[in-house]
């Protein structure tokens, strides 16, 4: 079950980002005319400053009632930042020399954002303040990017798609307890929509990529190509000579395996990871599937994930667990008793039978290639009578072509001989219309046949 | 006064002073003569009782009739309904309520257009159900299987040639029937490893498994040899199983029995090793047509199973010398050895494969064209237990060979010399084996009626005889088997051109006769087979083809005496409608042949099909098809009948006759 879950988590992490960059394309869309109450910049040195500023903030905001550990917490972070604040003094002070005017001007813009989170942390404080919902996209009090996400997304937008992000990658990692540095965040901040938030007109963002564009709209000084430019991370940052302390992250929930109070305590890799875990297990899973309306997902990429595949399970149990692929039902099967293939009630269409014969014929390929499965699909069709014929079956690829070439008009994704079919359309195509295609490309000519 | 009156009604019934107990015993002393058990029921009411309670299995020819046979026998515990090609959901919900707690075996083998709900009233009903054969049920789908899986206490099942099934059929079977024991799949292409794995996996208890001609791979066979009681294992012609998936296999299947790899063409002998390497106790090794040599490698792989081997089958596989030596040390215990078609072997080889096999019974060298008689004459002095031994076609062997053959070995009973140089001495010695029961002297030209002669006086338990195209015999020989093989059940006396009437007078005194041919005898007229058919009660089989003096009168003298007739060949005979027609008085005929039968028309053809209720298949002219009307052809063809249609034209018959029946014409 391990490596299920790995796999549902790299596929995840996939449609995630797509999901998160339409979310934020959206936002900024709506977001661009608010242009004003205060003038920030959100560079790399937020990633530095404001390490526990989005969890404590957060947290204070959503203390509805006089809380004495929340409001130890947030004098801790306090504390934190100011000696933060301290250390970035000491930097300027170091280089003052050789300061241009541009790190001059980023170095003011983070003071301020720093002041300006400070300012709203210590309103925060104050238990009667009640303070607007975070999940209220375009509130000014929140003008900070919370680095919790930032972070994630800055690993996003370096396309470390497989980089230590599944929940439970780090199974064999076996860190020594101490040798690296816990971090918790809470249940507000995980659930949060938005981590970045303009510092000008406090809209909120999944990834800073969509913050710095959205801050073009602010001014001029925010369309240099520094401003735009990707903040640097804490190893290219100049000054940070100090080796970095590995950072892992634990689960907020008591008695979960994730919290690092539990006795087997097994940490976080990333931020996505924390927010990915807790949602899926510990949070009300309020995303049905569309199609099928009985899955439900707590993450909406795991939502999209299974709208991709929803009503191609077609391997069905008896208990009501389908499953994509015929050997993982017939595993399920031979663990559990009293569990028992369902059959399905279309069983006596002709092209159930075929692709019920999917299986069959494509058992013996246990990698899940598109291009394997569409040939053990192209298999299905006449497996009846092959199969009493003797052929040649050295290998796994010539027992597929001994099959092969009959029904792939029927059954015509991923594989090959798809191209070679929309070559000629393509020609088709170009003569017909009178102009080439654009790119020219296989995949464009075939979306425009389609 | 009364009690006399008593005693004087005793003695009128005497049967009621028996227990059932003991008329029970009686009636299954009865019963092996079916005719003689109809007559016991139809003497009286009491005895109809008797013998409706008595009777466990039925074979109903009519599936329209089961209602009133299934109340009648009330206590019928095995149904074969093999007859029946016909059998609706209706007469298997009749079959489930009326016998549904008794019955414990059902044959539907041959029967057709029964769906998934009707199967369903079987299952369900028929709470102790031990066994059903559902083979050739072709449009059987998932859903029908799912439903046999309610079938719980099931323990031996056929499915063969059930195409349409797939792994997930199976899989409800498997979950369904935890009790199953001997499994058939033969041909059910549909069903791969996942399916099979899971039979293992979930049933048990499985003795005996057809997994012949399946696409399986070397997977499932993991699962497979774990099976603690596994007998019987069959994988005749699956070519997925290959040496790769076979490599990584250990196991220690102790129990079983039975091997039969035949056909896999991708088993080659290194899988093949990793197969036999914890089978310690194999008893039969079936390689017919492997890929692989058989040499001296080859043989080393028998090494872990030589022990206990006593049958190996290696039919059409190219032999060495060497190959059959190193088995014929190896394996001592052989007592099958089966060459069928092996054309490399020589008479060296075979002669140090039986050099040292005393126990042998069972030698089959169909096709060994290269022997001769040196290793017939090694196989006789060697092997003095042999009781079977086929060599068709090993025409090399010499004359002396066939009499050492019968001084040698005493216990044979099965002989096959078809197209051999056998002589009437030969025969003369194989008369000595006085438990002989079969014996093929087809295209044996040296045999004359002297040869017969001694036969029919030393083998009175000969059973089966073949004497087709051994034109040397006539009347004489015939008679003289008739009269001293009073058992016999089969006589193929086809193209034996001088044979007459008379034979066939003296062939009705062997009241066994279930199978006679004489195709091809241009002398036998209707009187011969009024003998035959008054005196023949059993007879089951005819082929009177191309027998010109055979017309009506002989259908219809066949139509009243032999009732129990299930196949007549009646082609480029003298019959026409009348005689046909009559046929339809026969209620178990099943099969009709009748081509280039010039007094046919149509509409006879169409009345006898008609009249005909229990007809599976019929062959006829290709003319035919467009004149008969085709929706009698659909009405016969939804009733489980299926058409031959032959097309081949006679232009002058009595010459193409003429020409048949001279060897030089037919004999290369």
């Amino acid at each position: 079950m391990e490596t299920g879950e790995d796999d549902l988590c790299q596929n995840n992490w996939g449609s995630a980002s797509i999901l998160d960059y339409e979310m934020a394309m959206e936002d900024e869309e709506e977001g661009e005319p608010n242009l004003h109450v205060f003038k920030a910049s959100s560079s790399g040195k937020d990633n530095n400053n404001n390490n526990n500023g989005g969890q404590a903030s957060v947290q204070g905001v959503k203390a509805q009632a006089w809380d004495p550990r929340t409001m130890l917490c947030n004098l801790s972070f306090m504390e934190q930042k100011i000696h933060e604040l301290q250390g970035l003094v000491h930097l300027i002070l170091g280089r003052n020399g050789q300061l241009q005017d541009e790190q001059q001007q980023l170095i003011t813009a983070d003071l301020t954002s720093i002041i300006i989170q400070l300012i709203s942390t210590a309103g925060s404080l104050l238990p009667s303040v009640n303070m607007l919902s975070t999940t209220a996209p375009g509130s000014a009090l929140f003008p900070f990017p919370r680095e919790a996400n930032n972070l994630a997304s800055q690993t996003l937008n370096n396309g470390g798609a497989s980089q230590e992000l599944e929940d439970d990658a780090e199974e064999g990692e076996n860190l020594p307890p101490g040798s690296y540095e816990i971090k918790q965040l809470e249940k507000e901040e995980i659930l949060a929509p938005h981590t970045n938030f303009c510092t000008i007109c406090g809209k909120g963002f999944k990834r800073d990529a969509n913050l710095r564009m959205h801050m073009r709209g602010h001014g001029d000084q925010y369309k240099t190509p520094a401003a735009l430019a990707k903040p640097p991370t804490k190893e290219t940052l100049p000054g940070s000579d100090a080796p970095m302390l590995i950072k892992r992250y634990s689960c907020p929930f008591p008695g979960c395996k994730r919290n690092k109070d539990h006795k087997r305590f097994q940490p976080l890799k990333t931020i996505l990871c924390v927010k990915n875990h807790y949602k899926r297990t510990h949070c009300d899973k309020s995303f049905t599937c569309s199609r099928c309306h009985t899955k439900k997902f707590s993450v909406i990429a795991d939502l999209k994930t299974h709208e991709k595949h929803c009503g191609q399970n077609k391997w069905l149990c008896s208990c009501g667990t389908t499953f994509s692929r015929k050997d993982k039902l017939f595993g399920h099967i031979a663990l559990f008793q009293g569990h028992t293939p369902a059959i399905p009630l279309e069983d006596t269409k002709p092209s159930a039978a075929a692709s019920s014969q999917r299986g069959s014929s494509g058992c013996g390929n246990s990698n899940n290639n598109a291009a394997m499965v569409s040939f053990s699909l192209g298999s299905a069709a006449n497996a009846n009578q092959e199969t009493s014929q003797p052929c040649v079956m050295d290998g796994k690829t010539s027992f597929e072509e001994s099959f092969s070439p009959l029904s792939f008009d029927i059954c015509n994704f991923g594989g090959f001989p798809r191209s070679i079919f929309d070559d000629s359309f393509q020609m088709l195509i170009s003569s017909a219309c009178g102009c080439s295609p654009i790119n020219g490309g296989v995949g464009s000519v075939s979306d425009t046949s389609l | 006064m009364k009690k006399a009156k008593q005693i004087q009604h005793m003695i009128s019934k005497p049967f009621d002073l028996l227990s059932e107990e003991l008329v029970f015993i009686i009636l299954d002393l009865v019963a092996q003569n079916p005719s003689d058990l109809k007559s016991f029921s139809l003497t009286c009411k009491w005895f109809y009782q008797v013998e409706a309670r008595h009777r466990r299995s039925l074979k109903p020819l009519r599936a329209e009739y089961l209602p009133r046979i299934l109340t009648r026998y009330r206590n019928t515990a095995d149904l074969d309904l093999s007859f029946c090609p016909r059998v609706t959901d209706y007469a298997l919900s009749v079959v489930g309520c009326l016998s549904g707690p008794t019955l414990r075996s059902v044959d539907l083998s041959r029967s057709f257009s029964f769906s998934a709900a009707g199967l369903l009233r079987l299952a369900v009903k028929c709470v102790s159900l031990v066994e059903i054969d559902l083979s050739n049920a072709t449009e059987m789908r998932d859903a029908a299987a799912a439903v046999v899986a309610e079938a719980k206490s099931l323990e031996r099942l056929k499915l063969g040639r059930c195409k349409k099934l797939t792994d997930m059929g199976i899989g409800c079977i498997a979950v369904g029937c935890r009790k199953l024991k001997r499994v058939s799949l033969k041909w059910c292409v549909g069903v791969g490893d996942l399916g099979v794995g899971l039979l293992a996996v979930k049933c048990k208890d499985i003795r005996s498994l057809d997994l012949s001609y399946l696409p399986i791979t070397g997977k499932c066979l993991h699962d497979v040899l774990k099976l603690q009681h596994l007998e019987e294992l069959l994988l005749q012609g699956c070519f997925g199983v290959d040496d790769d998936s076979l490599k990584s296999l250990t196991h220690h299947c102790n129990s079983l029995k039975n091997l039969d790899a035949s056909s896999c063409q991708n088993l080659t002998q290194r899988g093949l090793t990793s197969l036999l390497s914890g089978a310690g106790c194999l008893e039969r090794l079936d390689l017919a047509h492997s890929s692989s040599v058989i040499s001296l490698d080859f043989a080393s792989s028998l090494n872990k199973v030589s022990s206990a081997l006593q049958s190996i089958r290696l039919d059409g596989c190219a032999v060495t010398c060497d190959g059959l030596k190193a088995i014929g040390t190896l394996c001592i215990s052989l007592r099958e050895v089966s060459l069928s078609k092996c054309v490399t072997v020589t008479d060296e080889g075979l002669s140090c494969l039986v050099m040292k096999l005393k126990d042998l019974r069972k030698l089959d060298i169909t096709c060994c064209r290269k022997l001769t008689g040196v290793s017939i004459t090694q196989v006789a002095s060697s092997c003095p237990l042999l009781v079977s031994l086929k060599m068709e076609s090993c025409s090399l062997v010499s004359r002396d060979a066939f009499w050492l053959i019968g001084h040698k070995c005493r216990l044979l009973e099965e002989l096959d010399f078809t197209d051999n140089e056998i002589d009437d001495e030969g025969l003369k010695s194989i008369s000595s084996c006085r438990s002989l029961s079969s014996l093929k002297l087809g295209i044996c030209l040296n045999i004359t009626d002297r040869g017969l002669s001694y036969i029919g006086m030393g083998c009175s338990n000969l059973r089966e005889l073949d004497l087709y195209r051994s034109v040397g015999i006539t009347d004489v020989g015939i008679s003289s088997i008739a009269q001293g093989c009073c058992h016999l059940e089969t006589i193929n006396i086809s193209y034996c051109k001088d044979i007459t009437d008379k034979s066939l007078v003296s062939l009705s005194k062997c009241s066994m006769l279930q199978t006679f041919e004489s195709r091809g005898c241009p002398h036998i007229t209707c009187q011969g087979l009024a003998a035959i058919a008054v005196r023949c009660k059993r007879l089951s089989k005819l082929d009177l083809k191309k027998c010109p003096f055979i017309n009506d009168s002989g259908l219809l003298t066949l139509a009243h005496f032999s009732q129990g007739l299930k196949q007549i060949s009646v082609s480029e005979t003298g019959v026409t409608d009348v005689g046909l027609v009559s046929l339809a008085n026969i209620g178990c005929l099943q099969n009709i042949a009748a081509v280039n039968t010039r007094g046919l028309s149509p509409s006879g053809v169409a009345a006898a099909l008609v009249g005909c209720g229990g007809l599976r298949k019929v062959k006829l002219h290709a003319s035919l098809r467009s004149l008969l009307p085709s929706s009698l052809i659909n009405h016969m063809e939804a009733r489980g009948c299926s058409f031959l249609w032959k097309d081949y034209n006679n232009h002058n018959n009595s010459n193409t006759l003429q020409a048949e029946l001279d060897p030089k014409y037919w004999k290369v």
